[in-house]
């Protein structure tokens, strides 16, 4: 018997995975509604994802494939620490390809290829609640979700177009899900907002620290919540990724010297090295194959 | 004035434990009437405010409110939504500071324009004329709209909560001291403007103050609260110039004249 046999399939208790199941299933019967329900202790900090691991660990069977980006990248430390993660405590297969990916947990992005059916998709969620910083108390926001008030969320817009000229916020943009419940997409970009709307895959969101839970299931629809005269947008860029040349992607800015010299690449890094591979090329990438 | 009352009130009692807050208090309050509740502190004015707006539970009685399709309804009775709905649209509530109506953090313009969001406006251009036009009504300048109400003086965020509260154009205004922290020059515009939009409007207003002055100005009738008790009630002029109960002479007696 080796160390790793200490644990038990998928790090939790089943006892726990079975109360986090169950907590998961009231969240698909009522789309975008936080169910609470009682998060552990995981081996890693708060902010790194303690929500969304829980909701892995219970849903991983042997079988899984699983995929875990953090900002689009398979190679940063939060990826890759999860990702070892449930290689070591549920002996997983894992990924970097989207399209092999059963279940895929994310920080922040939802991948650029589209995602099918059978497929799951687990946020890790820092603040859950959409309506924290407009009112502070928990028993109100409770209140204005059941009684369905989002008029506050709305002057949160207001705000947006009165200092900015148009709707500032970027990331964590409310969404209302199947019409009813008003829900914080975790801190996405907007850019990602549409990729929700009708999803053929689950989508599950855990906040470890907030103790919620909450989903989205597949063909549900997610509309961004906007203004007659200030309709929801998107983010738009103007160059193409330097690196494979992709457009309509979402892209980071990356500092190259300390001369003002930067470049925008794929924030997804598979969809980008797939590009690649396929012999799409950008322009910085075109140097990089010359040198 | 119309014939039928907009508010009925019956035996409204309400006990904090074993302890009064107010007992029996009856009146039925007509459109367009400003009913002023004054009385010392301590006398019960403020529970006997909270409850007709709801905000507390009487201990027992009723409060039937003549709803926009004429349904008379116990406004105890109604359901939580149907209650929250209705003090956001034919009700206001201006508070004695102005902090506790308004949203501190967010700009003019959204303060007054939360209500209509939240009764489904979404239209931006929309909700800022609205806001733009309400603000003037209040005497505040339009270059002020984007600003919060923590850069106001005491009498600009009284008066922005005023507007806040008129907005979606209430039938019932409760306030509570409206004038109570803001100085004498200030208090006197500010009644000023509140008589004419109270007269505009066609608003019945249920005023608690303690200041004889505010009741005289401001108030139709008037009831005289002591101990939880109304002992006095009727015209606000009839009951400062020719008060029948000892404490109403007593209080009306009391004032300071310069």
């Amino acid at each position: 018997m080796n160390a790793v046999a200490n644990y038990n399939f998928a790090y939790l208790d089943e006892q726990t995975k079975r109360m986090i199941r169950r907590a998961i299933l009231k969240a698909v019967a009522i789309p975008g509604y936080q169910v609470p329900f009682s998060s552990r202790e995981m081996p890693m900090p708060y902010g790194w994802g303690t929500g969304g691991v829980q909701v892995t660990a219970s849903i991983i069977g042997p079988d899984d494939v699983l995929k875990v980006i953090d900002q689009g990248a398979d190679d940063t430390t939060n990826a890759v620490s999860i990702r070892a993660f449930f290689a070591k405590v549920a002996q997983v297969q894992t990924t970097t390809h989207t399209a092999e990916a059963t279940i895929i947990q994310t920080r922040h992005r939802i991948p650029e290829r589209k995602l099918e059916a059978g497929q799951i998709l687990v946020y890790q969620v820092p603040i859950p609640e959409p309506l924290r910083f407009l009112e502070p108390r928990e028993t109100e926001t409770r209140k204005m979700h059941a009684l369905e008030e989002y008029g506050l969320m709305h002057v949160k817009l207001y705000e947006d177009i009165a200092r900015h000229g148009r709707i500032a916020t970027t990331y964590a943009y409310p969404v209302k899900v199947e019409g009813r419940y008003v829900m914080d997409p975790s801190p996405t970009p907007k850019f990602d907002n549409p990729k929700m709307h009708r999803s053929e895959a689950l989508q599950l969101f855990g906040a470890g620290r907030e103790h919620r839970i909450y989903a989205v299931p597949p063909h549900t629809d997610v509309v961004s919540l906007d203004f007659e005269d200030h309709p929801f947008e998107i983010q738009h860029f103007e160059h193409p990724c330097a690196l494979c040349g992709a457009e309509q992607v979402y892209l980071d800015e990356v500092i190259l010297d300390d001369r003002g010299g930067h470049m925008y690449v794929c924030s997804d890094t598979d969809h980008c090295e797939e590009r690649r591979e396929a012999g799409h090329v950008g322009v910085l990438g075109m140097q990089e194959a010359a040198e | 004035m119309s014939d039928e009352p907009l508010l009925r009130v019956k035996n409204l009692t309400k006990y904090y434990g074993s302890r009064l807050g107010c007992a029996d208090v009856n009146f039925e309050l007509y459109p367009g009437e400003v009913l002023a509740i004054v009385g010392e502190s301590g006398s019960g004015k403020t529970t006997l405010l909270n409850t007709l707006s709801a905000n507390l539970e009487p201990t027992s009685g009723e409060a039937l409110y003549r709803m926009r399709d004429e349904s008379w309804r116990n406004i105890y009775e109604l359901s939580e939504a149907e209650r929250r709905f209705l003090t956001r649209t034919d009700w206001g509530f201006v508070h004695q500071n102005p902090a506790d109506g308004l949203r501190m953090t967010v700009s003019a313009g959204a303060n007054v324009g939360e209500r209509l969001m939240a009764v489904g406006d979404r239209h931006y251009g929309k909700i800022r004329d609205t806001a733009l036009d309400w603000l003037g009504r209040v005497e505040i300048a339009a270059d002020r709209i984007d600003d919060q109400p923590r850069s106001f003086s005491g009498g600009m965020r009284q008066r922005l909560q005023i507007a806040r509260n008129l907005v979606t154009g209430p039938r019932l205004v409760f306030m509570d001291e409206p004038t109570g922290g803001l100085d004498v020059s200030v208090q006197a515009r500010l009644l000023d403007l509140l008589r004419q939009l109270v007269g505009e409007l066609g608003l019945s207003a249920i005023v608690v103050t303690h200041d004889l002055a505010v009741a005289r100005l401001l108030s139709h009738r008037m009831m005289v609260m002591k101990d939880g008790h109304v002992i006095e009630a009727g015209l606000t002029d009839r009951v400062l110039d020719d008060p029948r109960e000892p404490y109403t002479q007593l209080l009306v007696s009391s004032i300071l004249q310069v």
